[in-house]
């Protein structure tokens, strides 16, 4: 296939994982605003623009953080590049750009997801919700992703797919756990107490992991645990050892189409095996913002192989 | 002078004409509610496939529909059998046009056509003087724009012989129809046209290069998703089962052309390019062509490649070259022209000029070069001070303009707010030129939606129809 073909196909994904992170995250913060906080709603939200790395943005657009700022900011707003109605608008650009390698399904399915995101854009803000703008991005990405799986043909293509799926994926769930120990836990003695513990498990809303965290562990919530769901459990599906494996089904099956081995694949799998023999108490003992910049960064790295490898056109 | 008496093709002489009868029963048996209801769901179909286009230099919505008027345009077996000669006749007179002029320029030498307009063309392409392409083909796909004022009597417009757009319309327009009213095309035995994707492919694949020794690789070769046609270059690529590919997916390397894929380079034997020729090659035409391939030219005059339509077609469908192509055909095809042209006046010639000046209110001037209905002037639709505006123009630049009679175009029905109304149209369809010459029985009817209108452009508010072609 084309490398830009491949290259668009790759971005679709990317973008919608992202919309769909953006959701959770103003779900988190519409959450959070509704309780009582030791530092006050503002600081909850400007967590959020600092999670979403769009704080910079923000700041120079609005200045103070404003709760009905920051959601247009993070949904409707066209210059902020991360917000919900950026990321669908994009993807939907980078799948008429390829229409021809996706099904009529999966285009239709884009299609009507941003043909439907002008019209929330004509409707007067006040009439809508917040919870109903998060479901309706919610939805819409399930059905974009349904599509992609029950339709798309097993080809390179959906490889490209895949692979921007679970490369966001990483790095959006290790971003929000690092989020989580800087920005939402400012202050040293707030941890293990019971306020460390709500923040925990809103990283888990966050993350879509509350109910499966507690059929995976049970009990108390605390910052080991979910460590070691987020990062190293297999069984949840926005882990870093559960994308970077899909990252490496996905390279492998290019190698194998393409019969010839890469590089992509190499790197990938040096990382899931270390991933594989790490503990969660080593991840503490290194510190969990140590680990996870590391990873961050490799998962960049990796990224940045496969573009030089397959998607630049420089292969040869 | 005013357009009052033009031919409606759905009537003569006060009665239904015989192709229009079903269609007549069809109209009548839907309510007005029906009617709106199958409108806003054909937009709807419209849009969620996403047949937009883009007008340029305008605010607004970027996806702009065409609107489509779903009464159809009828065409009899025999009417169609007779534009379909005329067509392949005007198909093979300027590609022979082509090939004398890049080669031993007979038809100047002979006097026929002056000099001039073909060698101080702004669209005759030096580079490609001596090379014949394969199978002495220059224009593979021909769209020709007719008119018609009477039941046998059809004018050619203007031939476009480099990459004419709108042949996605015809075959989505066909779609939706058979999708919305299925009983039409079982009460109706109407052609149908969805051969096209495939015969263009075939008619690309043969005109592979000397070099090209398996299958030949087939590329479509767009300016890319921000161009207006964009949508009908992935629907061709598509449905041809070809890559669609941008400048910058290919490269020259050696005497080859190839595409930049995840699997290494690929060779590629034939573009279809849907990018002007001075945006081909950086390295021959326009230095700043961020669209083109350098180097693109030098395999193609190698034999490396085939560049369809061929570099350098343009100067066959130039609008003062138009007025000759009767010539063309009496002169290589030693035949009589099957279709007329419009009578036209060249402001470049004196006695021409002094005509068209005297006569602005009743003409339409049009410039040489212009395209997509800009640029011209309806003289008897325009007030006072734009037909003085142009008359200036004029002046300053003769040789730009040509002018022709405002001519009764036809009508035929279309659904409108208040019913349904006449409303004037035009045809273009599309002749496939390669190894043979092929026509599909249809075309891309538009239609001036506005009342009165003789503009059809779909930059200017016109619309489309489906266009049928009876079978016997």
């Amino acid at each position: 296939m084309l490398s830009r073909t491949a290259d668009n196909l790759y971005w679709i994904a990317r973008y919608m994982e992202r919309a769909e992170t953006m959701a959770r995250l103003l779900e988190v913060g519409a959450r959070m605003s509704l309780l009582p906080s030791a530092h006050g709603y503002r600081n909850e939200w400007d967590s959020l623009l600092q999670a979403s790395g769009t704080a910079g943005g923000y700041a120079q657009k609005y200045g103070q953080a404003h709760q009905r700022d920051i959601e247009s900011y993070l949904f409707f707003d066209l210059d902020n590049p991360s917000s919900v109605a950026s990321c669908i608008g994009k993807a939907r650009e980078n799948a008429r750009i390829v229409r021809t390698a996706l099904t009529a399904q999966v285009w239709d399915a884009i299609n009507t997801a941003y043909q439907e995101l002008r019209a929330l854009e004509k409707s007067p803000r006040d009439k809508l919700e917040l919870s109903r703008l998060i479901d309706w991005t919610m939805n819409k990405a399930a059905i974009i992703r349904g599509s992609i799986d029950t339709t798309q043909l097993r080809n390179d293509g959906w490889d490209f797919l895949n692979l921007g799926y679970y490369l966001e994926r990483s790095d959006n769930t290790a971003r929000l756990m690092d989020v989580k120990y800087y920005v939402l836990l400012p202050r040293v003695e707030f941890v293990g107490s019971g306020m460390d513990n709500y923040q925990w498990a809103t990283l888990l809303r966050a993350t879509s992991a509350h109910r499966a965290f507690h059929w995976a562990y049970g009990g108390e919530v605390t910052a080991r645990k979910i460590a070691d769901f987020l990062i190293l459990n297999g069984q949840c599906p926005r882990s870093l050892t559960n994308c970077i494996e899909g990252v490496c089904t996905h390279l492998k099956r290019l190698e194998k189409a393409y019969g010839r081995p890469s590089r992509p694949s190499e790197v990938a799998e040096t990382i899931a095996a270390e991933l594989a023999a790490l503990s969660v108490e080593e991840i503490i003992e290194e510190g969990l913002h140590e680990f996870l910049s590391r990873f961050i960064l490799e998962a960049a790295n990796l990224s940045g192989v496969i573009f030089e490898t397959y998607l630049s056109g420089d292969v040869r | 002078m005013a357009v009052t008496t033009c031919f409606n093709e759905m009537y003569e002489k006060g009665r239904v004409r015989p192709p229009y009868r079903q269609l007549e029963d069809w109209t009548r048996a839907m309510p007005a509610e029906l009617r709106e209801m199958k409108q806003a769901e054909a937009e709807a179909l419209f849009r969620r496939i996403g047949i937009t286009f883009a007008v340029y230099g305008e605010g607004g919505d970027p996806d702009r529909l065409i609107p489509f008027d779903m009464f159809p345009r009828v065409f009899t077996a025999r009417e169609w059998a007779r534009l379909e000669r005329g067509i392949k006749q005007r198909a093979r007179a300027l590609n022979a046009f082509l090939a004398d002029v890049y080669g031993r320029g007979e038809i100047v030498r002979a006097g026929r056509i002056p000099g001039r307009l073909v060698h101080r063309n702004a669209a005759y392409e030096k580079s490609v003087v001596g090379f014949t392409p394969p199978k002495g083909v220059y224009s593979h796909v021909v769209g020709i724009d007719l008119v018609r004022t009477g039941p046998d009597e059809f004018f050619v417009l203007e031939d476009n012989c480099r990459t004419p757009s709108g042949v996605s319309y015809m075959l989505e327009n066909r779609e939706i129809m058979m999708r919305m009213f299925p009983e039409l095309f079982r009460e109706n035995r109407i052609e149908p046209v969805d051969s096209y994707p495939e015969k263009l492919r075939r008619t690309l694949a043969s005109v592979a290069p000397l070099k090209c020794e398996r299958e030949p690789t087939v590329v479509l070769l767009t300016p890319g998703h921000f161009n207006a046609a964009y949508y009908e270059h992935s629907f061709l690529a598509d449905l041809m089962g070809v890559e669609l590919v941008e400048g910058a997916d290919l490269f020259v390397e050696g005497e080859f052309l190839y595409m930049r894929t995840t699997e290494g380079p690929k060779r590629v034997d034939v573009i279809y390019r849907r990018i002007d020729d001075a945006y081909v090659d950086p390295l021959c035409f326009r230095p700043d062509s961020m669209l083109g391939v350098p180097g693109l030219m030098d395999v193609y005059r190698s034999g490396g490649v085939t560049i369809c339509s061929a570099p350098g077609a343009g100067v066959a469908d130039d609008k003062a070259v138009y007025t000759f192509v009767p010539e063309m055909i009496r002169f290589y095809l030693g035949e009589e022209p099957l279709l007329n042209n419009v009578p036209t006046w060249q402001c470049g010639k004196e006695a021409d000029l002094s005509h068209v000046l005297a006569h602005l209110p009743e003409l339409v001037v049009k410039e040489v070069h212009g395209s997509g209905g800009y640029g011209m002037l309806v003289g008897p639709k325009s007030t006072r001070e734009q037909i003085e505006a142009f008359r200036a123009r004029i002046e300053a630049d003769p040789d730009n303009y040509i002018a022709q009679p405002t001519l009764a175009l036809s009508t035929t029905p279309t659904f409108v707010n208040e019913g349904i109304a006449p409303r004037h149209v035009d045809l273009r369809p599309y002749c496939l030129v390669g190894e043979r010459i092929e026509l599909v029985p249809g075309g891309l009817t538009r239609v001036a939606l506005t009342e009165g209108s003789l503009v059809v452009n779909s930059s200017q508010g016109g619309g489309v129809k489906d266009t049928w072609v009876l079978a016997e």
